[in-house]
């Protein structure tokens, strides 16, 4: 039996009559069409189609969209501040070449997001361990920890 | 008055700089384009309908349910298409034994490993396509199977192509010098048998295709390709049967991440545009996680039985190995690339005054095999440098020392191994092994870390120190194409022949473009990936793009700025030495209002001048380096704690220092994976047991700390004109050995197998 659900994705209200088995990831990308957030495993280790589910980070291959109704979600998509201009995460990732094929990186922001609102001025070892449930193929971290680190600093210098 | 001058070199951001990468901005807001985020109207999707079985016969496909489920347009199997499926060709390092070992789209009758494409269900959304491939009934009658490569060649073993009476799909054997000599005139003999485990690319994003087929025009197009999208339409062509490749069209979408396996002509990639033309829909296939770990290529399963003859002094005399690679159920499209490469890349950097290699690359009941970064040589590495540490103990030399009495010395550069790639000779273009050997020592305080080695550790843990030293190789594929056009806006565009798979291939190619063309980086744009607009290419892989591509691309800037310096010469009355091209036009260097514009230049070519260039380079170049590895091993858990890792790497000259330092520190990321974590097992009937991310281990951000790295330019390749040698693989090429080595000295156990999981490193300690 289909649902008719409602959920806010980065502020707009998106409805859909879903099957109760549609996973949340598949609609944020095929109802939503936010293709950001992406599915490398489907079984909830990678970590790449990580979202914010009332502003903590979810693993949306792991929910359905049901569980999703009348909550609001953040996606990689409403991060940056405009068309022209990034979020300082992403602004760190480009400058600190966080990222090279970028599959796993909407994932990482959004962990990273919510990781450095919890823990402002992190160590390098405690973003190590922050990240460890997102696998990157590409970078083996080092400049994944790195940018982070720099958008801490620049973070906590606006919010000074 | 300002001076009319070039834009300085740092300006342009050109070779030997690291600007911002020109692929960033969409991928870090989320607006990339993978193959999955690519969508066209009317688009239905597959799902392919795999073996569970490892070995079994089959005599129907029972489809009437799946076609009746709610959704389902079509069901495909064997018998549907031309001449029940045509074999996929290896497109590299053909042997005409391993022919008769070739894949067919679809199983037909018999499958050969768990994870074969059986059938492909077609469907209006994957869920229904998913819920039909359950009501597929197969009479499967399963069969005896061989799994190790071992027992592949042994005398009962089930066969996999019965009628050729074997399993052996390649068989060479490499011999230089006078061997039985130089063992008989040995002072220390080592024999010893490697074990290298089965693991695989894994790149995060799986596979996936989108196919469209224009009745009205009988062209196909084809998005999702990926590293060698020209070979891969030539094979599609050949596969349905057309003569005009060019009615197919194959478009790179962004790629996350190849390593070696995507991209490969699999079967999918015939199928998925076969099932568009046959149902007259956009046809989208996303392989999942558990299919990638069955179905996409595995690598690195070798077992070597070596001998290494030595003087007393540590001079190394001769080397002798047989190997026996696992393929997997069928050859796939590499041909004998991994172990023709193991067999012509095992001497590495030293000298032996005799060597014979002899491999056999062998079929069993497993996923099918092909590359996987730094190919071939992760598996000998790890063996040639686990026997010299050997020899080293045994002979009570310390292994710095022993290495360094028998690297290849600078003097015998260009130097002929004697042995052949693909039928390229192996001649290391150039290289001053020693000088990089003094100047990792140096750079990474090796004194320092041996002092660290002798401290006593806490909590029983032991310490260990332990190298790789390794020649990499990078290229070949001949040739490559590059066309650079400026226009009078002073934009250029650089079409590549190359691709991307997520290395950054487009900033390197700009690079090399504004300091050749001496125009700015952030005015340049680099199109790849699509064989619509791109006449011809043979792609990325084996560190290749910035060898050739970049010396195409190069040559091709430098052409177009020779053109427009003689040009503008002529109405300057200059001599073309003294002219300076801008983004504004030619100018007299030192006298800026005497000044051609680009509007003028350009106006007879209507606005735009082009330039192509197609770099033949028969030879491969040759990088070489060296790992190190410190480690504390818990005997009692089996723990491996990497305690510093450094990585020394002469590429000839580095274009872009922070990507090169990004490939090789993802690059070392894999190593460990390789060395520690990674492994594809199966269980006695051939059912795989590392079907997930729960049981197949990719390192997390825990397991793979973060690493020194020097990057040396002292052997420029003299084999094209950047002097680049190409810089993908080096991360990888000699993590296994350098850890093996680490772990051997921590315990005073000689390791021989990899991986060093806990269960293994427990094992060794209490042997
Ligand atoms: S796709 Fe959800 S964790 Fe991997
Ligand atoms: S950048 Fe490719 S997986 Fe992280």
């Amino acid at each position: 039996m289909n649902r008719k659900i409602s959920v806010e994705i980065n502020g707009q209200v998106v409805d859909g009559l879903v099957e109760p088995r549609l996973l949340l990831a598949d609609f944020i990308r095929d109802n939503a069409s936010l293709t950001g957030t992406h599915l490398g495993c489907e079984h909830g280790v990678c970590g790449a189609c990580t979202v914010q589910l009332d502003g903590r980070p979810v693993r949306s291959c792991l929910l359905f969209a049901v569980q999703a109704n009348g909550r609001r979600i953040a996606t990689v998509e409403g991060m940056a501040p405009s068309a022209t201009t990034l979020h300082p995460l992403q602004q760190a990732f480009h400058e600190s070449h966080a990222l090279q094929c970028g599959f796993c990186t909407p994932g990482i922001l959004m962990t990273m997001e919510a990781f450095l609102r919890e823990e402002p001025d992190p160590t390098p070892e405690r973003i190590r361990s922050a990240l460890a449930g997102n696998l990157c193929r590409c970078t083996g971290y080092q400049n994944i920890i790195t940018a982070v680190r720099l958008a801490a600093d620049r973070l906590q210098q606006t919010r000074a | 008055m300002t001076k009319a001058t070039a834009t300085p070199e740092a300006a342009l951001q050109g070779i030997g700089s690291s600007p911002l990468r020109k692929e960033d901005w969409p991928l870090v807001r989320g607006e990339g384009t993978f193959v999955a985020d690519f969508k066209r109207p009317g688009m239905v999707h597959a799902f392919v309908v795999r073996s569970p079985f490892a070995h079994a016969r089959f005599t129907t496909i029972d489809r009437e349910a799946a076609l009746a489920a709610p959704g389902v347009i079509d069901v495909i199997t064997a018998q549907d298409l031309p001449d029940r499926g045509r074999p996929i060709p290896t497109r590299m390092f053909k042997d005409e034994g391993s022919n008769r070992f070739l894949q067919r789209p679809l199983a037909d009758g018999v499958v050969r490993y768990s994870g074969e494409p059986v059938a492909v269900v077609i469907a209006d959304t994957r869920y229904s396509a998913e819920d039909a491939a359950e009501l597929l009934r197969v009479d499967y009658e399963p069969l005896a199977v061989v799994l190790d490569p071992d027992d592949a060649v042994a005398e009962d073993a089930p066969l996999l192509q019965p009628h050729t009476g074997t399993n052996v799909a390649g068989h060479l054997v490499v011999e230089i010098g006078a061997l039985d000599e130089a063992f008989a005139g040995a002072d220390l003999v080592i024999e010893e048998e490697f074990w290298i485990q089965r693991h695989a690319a894994v790149p995060l994003e799986t596979r996936g295709l989108l196919a469209e087929y224009d009745a009205k025009t009988e062209s196909l197009t084809v998005w999702g390709a990926a590293k060698i999208p020209h070979v891969n339409r030539a094979i599609l062509a050949r596969l349905l049967g057309w003569n005009d490749e060019r009615r197919i069209r194959l478009i790179e979408l962004h790629v996350g991440g190849g390593f070696g396996a995507r991209g490969e002509f699999y079967p999918e990639d015939y199928l998925i545009p076969f099932a568009a033309m046959r149902t007259g829909r956009p046809v989208a296939w996303v392989e999942d996680r558990e299919e990638n770990l069955r179905a996409t290529n595995q690598s690195r399963e070798q077992v070597h039985r070596v001998e290494m003859a030595l003087k007393a002094d540590g001079t190394f005399l001769a080397l002798k190995d047989s190997f026996i690679n696992n393929t997997g159920a069928y050859v796939r499209t590499h041909g004998m690339t991994v172990p023709g490469l193991s067999v012509s890349m095992l001497p590495g950097p030293y000298r032996w005054p005799a060597y014979r290699g002899e491999y056999r690359s062998v079929v069993t009941n497993k996923t099918p095999g092909g590359t996987y970064r730094s190919p071939g040589r992760f598996e000998i590495n790890f063996v040639r440098e686990r026997l010299v540490d050997m020899a080293a103990h045994r002979l009570g030399i310390d292994p710095v020392e022993i290495r360094r009495r028998n690297l290849i010395d600078r003097a015998s550069f260009p130097h002929d191994t004697g042995t052949l790639f693909d039928g390229h000779p192996v001649i290391y273009d150039s290289g001053d092994y020693v000088l990089l050997l003094e100047k990792a020592l140096a750079a990474f305080d090796y004194e320092g870390m041996k002092r660290w080695r002798k401290e006593p550790a806490s909590d029983g843990l032991r310490r260990g120190l332990g190298m790789g030293f390794f020649v990499e190789k990078a290229g070949p594929a001949e040739r490559e194409y590059a066309r650079v056009e400026l226009n009078e806006n002073g934009d250029v565009i650089v079409y590549t022949g190359t691709a991307s798979v997520g290395q950054g291939v487009e900033t390197i190619l700009a690079q090399v473009c504004a300091s050749h063309l001496g125009l700015p980086y952030e005015r340049i744009t680099v199109v790849h990936g699509d064989t619509g607009v791109i006449p011809e290419g043979m792609g990325a892989f084996g560190s290749r793009a910035a060898m050739l591509g970049g010396a195409a691309v190069m040559r091709a800037s430098e052409e177009i700025k020779r053109r427009l310096l003689e040009a503008a010469a002529e109405e300057l009355e200059a001599a073309p030495a003294d002219l300076v091209l801008t983004t504004m036009g030619v100018s007299v260097i030192g006298a800026p209002l005497r000044t051609v514009s680009l509007t003028r230049l350009l106006s007879a070519g209507g606005g735009v001048i082009k330039q192509e260039d197609r770099f033949v380079c028969e030879l491969l170049g040759f990088p070489y380096g060296i790992h190190f590895a410190a480690v504390e091993v818990d005997p009692a858990s089996g723990a491996v704690h990497i305690h510093r890792f450094a990585v020394a790497y002469d590429i000839g000259r580095c274009i872009n220092p922070v990507l090169v330092k990004g490939q090789i520190a993802g690059g070392f990321a894999q190593g460990v994976g390789g060395a520690l974590l990674e492994e594809f097992s199966f269980d006695a009937s051939g059912q795989p047991l590392s079907a997930s991310f729960m049981d197949y281990l990719l390192p997390t951000s825990e397991d793979v700390p973060d690493i020194e790295v020097l990057i040396t330019e002292d052997a420029p390749s003299p084999l094209n004109p950047l002097g680049v040698k190409g810089a993908g693989e080096g991360g990888t090429a000699a993590v296994g050995a350098a850890i093996a080595n680490a772990v051997s000295d921590a315990l005073g156990r000689e390791v021989t197998r990899l991986p060093l999981n806990p269960q293994r490193v427990v094992e060794l300690a209490t042997a």
